[in-house]
């Protein structure tokens, strides 16, 4: 019932999901907020999330691990570009390695995540790209980044003479 | 985070081989039928080298082959590897399509008070 529409943009390698909640728009800004509230729907019930950093200004970082059925722990980060309590948010979601510094050899998904007010509920609009090593190592140097990439492909024709898997 | 089948290093050469409009181009005209490399090096503004370069970065990402016949290389887009990064975001909305449901719990089970409590952890 939340999820309002999913469109895959092969076009820019890219995915927007709406959801819709039955929520006030500073409640569901709560979710992203609270590290408290983040780490209960980050992680899938097989792999709780435990958030360990968690600030959410423009250059910060939010540092959360992830524990396993077997105790085995993956790490991740975001690094935050923008934020607008309670209306939007931007982030790099990336890998991190063990000692929980960001792992470049490892693909890194842009998140741009927007809240708008719809009736008495909220809208949720979260848009990801894929980001290759190459960016996150210009995010490296120039600590922050504004525009995400939009020139990344025609993949929806490639796709449509090779054929789709559903039809 | 996942990736399932694919591993991040896979999705990174892919992602990578993608980034580039020439190596989009080299990738549309090889699903057709095969090209051959000098073929290929005629149609871009760029030297035989740097085009061989392009479709190297192709064929590490999975999503050429590349076989010799005669004097000439040709090239095949693979359309498994096609399919590949599509399925990096199915399994990108699998994961997030999952967050939102749990959102969505949360929501209706905590209630508005709750969430102004100072969060665990943040000490004088």
């Amino acid at each position: 019932m939340s999820i309002v529409s999913v469109t895959k943009d092969f076009d820019s390698l890219s995915l927007i999901l709406v959801a819709g909640f039955d929520a006030p728009i500073e409640r569901v800004w709560q979710l992203w907020a609270d590290p408290r509230q983040l780490e209960r729907w980050w992680g899938p019930p097989t792999h709780p999330a435990t958030v360990e950093t968690h600030e959410l200004t423009a250059g910060g970082e939010v540092t959360y691990v992830m524990t396993g059925p077997g105790g085995e722990e993956s790490r991740g980060w975001w690094r935050v570009t923008s934020v607008d309590p309670p209306r939007s948010l931007a982030f790099t979601d990336g890998f991190a390695s063990q000692d929980g510094t960001p792992n470049p050899a490892m693909p890194a998904t842009a998140v741009q995540m927007r809240l708008t007010e719809y009736g008495s509920g909220t809208r949720m609009e979260l848009r990801f790209v894929f980001e290759s090593s190459e960016h996150m190592e210009q995010l490296e140097r120039w600590g922050a980044f504004e525009v995400f990439p939009r020139s990344v492909g025609q993949m929806d024709a490639l796709l449509a003479a090779v054929g789709k898997p559903d039809g | 985070m996942a990736a399932g089948e694919v591993t991040g290093e896979e999705v990174d050469r892919l992602f990578h081989a993608l980034a580039d409009v020439t190596r989009r181009d080299i990738l549309h005209r090889c699903v057709q039928g095969e090209s051959s490399v000098s073929r290929l090096a005629d149609v871009y503004p760029m030297s035989f080298a740097a085009v061989q370069k392009h479709v190297a970065v192709l064929e590490r990402a999975g999503l050429v082959t590349k076989k010799r016949h005669g004097r000439e290389q040709l090239v095949r887009t693979d359309p498994d590897a096609v399919a590949r990064a599509r399925r990096v975001l199915d399994e990108l909305e699998t994961a997030w399509r999952g967050r939102v449901d749990r959102m969505a719990d949360l929501l209706a089970h905590v209630p508005l008070a709750e969430t102004n409590k100072p969060p665990a952890g943040h000490g004088r």
